[in-house]
């Protein structure tokens, strides 16, 4: 990252959305075109604003979903109180015009270049976005580090980017978590990740692993601790919390 | 409302600060904790944002918009230092 580009003053530009996608009954892939946009690192965020006919704004912020040098996109999760997603992901359309910033962040990110350690993603629910990000960004640059993805989820039907996820298989050790409600046949996890499956998922810490653990505040903590407890140095577990809402 | 942490609110220091921030490394002025700014325990509307040591919960940072302005208090934080 040049430190001209770190420098760089944060400005609100309009993005143009290219294209909407759903991903599962309640969350939504929106592409943006953003002429200004000066690229991103997998894990970063934009926050995005809206601003009403009164002049009341509200701002949110939203993982960016696609790898470095994709189009940018964001996937939000509709919340039935929001006041900005339920927007988002029932009202915008192929051609608005939304009030963006970024890109955000350089602790969440993870760079192909020069990796070396093992990669463990951690998932509660939608925190499945920014690494949507890094595992794109590791197929798109041919980085041979191995990589497994741990994702908690309410149920099946609430899993997003399942397709995309089903053509990891081979490269990434995707395993899941259904919380709430799991499919007839299901011989995975039910449950809450608990410490044997915790265990079971990550690298030993031989291996020099680093983590990424990202969802609901509460699904953040219990991850992050139980992989210190595994003697995973805190500094090699990144963490980035978003809350109590849309979780696992 | 939950607890968020410092990744939420990089946009906010950046616009502050005039660079990303959330890789920079605070000292917390109460109990000397140091670490990164993405891992400050952070409530968006507290009324205001403010962010808390994980350590020993003092707050360390308080921001305010205004009348357009943003409103910082540091007084939390012994060191800031960018990355």
């Amino acid at each position: 990252m040049a430190g001209t580009a770190l420098r760089r003053r944060l400005t609100w530009q309009i993005a143009t959305v290219a294209a909407v996608c759903d991903e599962t009954a309640t969350v939504r892939t929106i592409e943006l075109q953003l002429p200004d946009w000066i690229g991103h690192r997998a894990g970063q965020h934009l926050d995005v604003r809206l601003t009403a006919e009164d002049g009341y704004s509200a701002e949110r912020s939203y993982s960016i979903a696609s790898a470095p040098g994709e189009p940018v996109a964001i996937t939000v999760q509709r919340l039935e109180d929001g006041e900005v997603s339920p927007y988002l992901t029932t009202e915008l359309r192929a051609g608005d015009e939304l009030e963006v910033r970024g890109p955000i962040g350089g602790y969440f990110v993870w760079d192909a270049d020069g990796a070396a350690s093992p990669l463990l993603l951690a998932a509660g629910g939608s925190g499945i976005v920014p690494l949507r990000s890094i595992l794109r960004h590791r197929a798109r640059s041919g980085a041979v580090v191995p990589a497994r993805l741990l994702y908690s989820v309410r149920s099946w039907p609430d899993v997003i980017y399942r397709s995309e996820l089903e053509q990891y298989a081979g490269s990434v050790s995707v395993t899941y978590a259904l919380t709430r409600q799991a499919p007839p046949g299901w011989t995975g996890h039910r449950g809450r990740v608990d410490a044997t499956l915790l265990a079971d998922v990550a690298w030993p810490i031989g291996r020099e692993p680093v983590a990424y653990v990202c969802g609901p505040t509460s699904f953040v903590e219990t991850i992050a601790e139980g992989l210190v407890g595994l003697g995973y140095p805190a500094r090699l577990v990144k963490t980035e919390r978003f809350g109590g809402a849309g979780g696992p | 409302m939950d607890a968020l942490d410092g990744n939420a609110i990089g946009g906010l220091l950046h616009e502050v600060f005039g660079t990303e921030m959330t890789t920079a490394t605070g000292t917390c002025a109460s109990c000397g904790a140091t670490g990164p700014v993405a891992q400050f325990t952070v409530f968006l509307r507290a009324p205001g944002t403010v962010a808390r040591c994980r350590t020993c919960s003092a707050i360390l940072i308080v921001i305010v918009q205004a009348k357009g302005m943003n409103c910082v208090d540091l007084r939390g934080l012994a060191r800031l230092e960018a990355a």
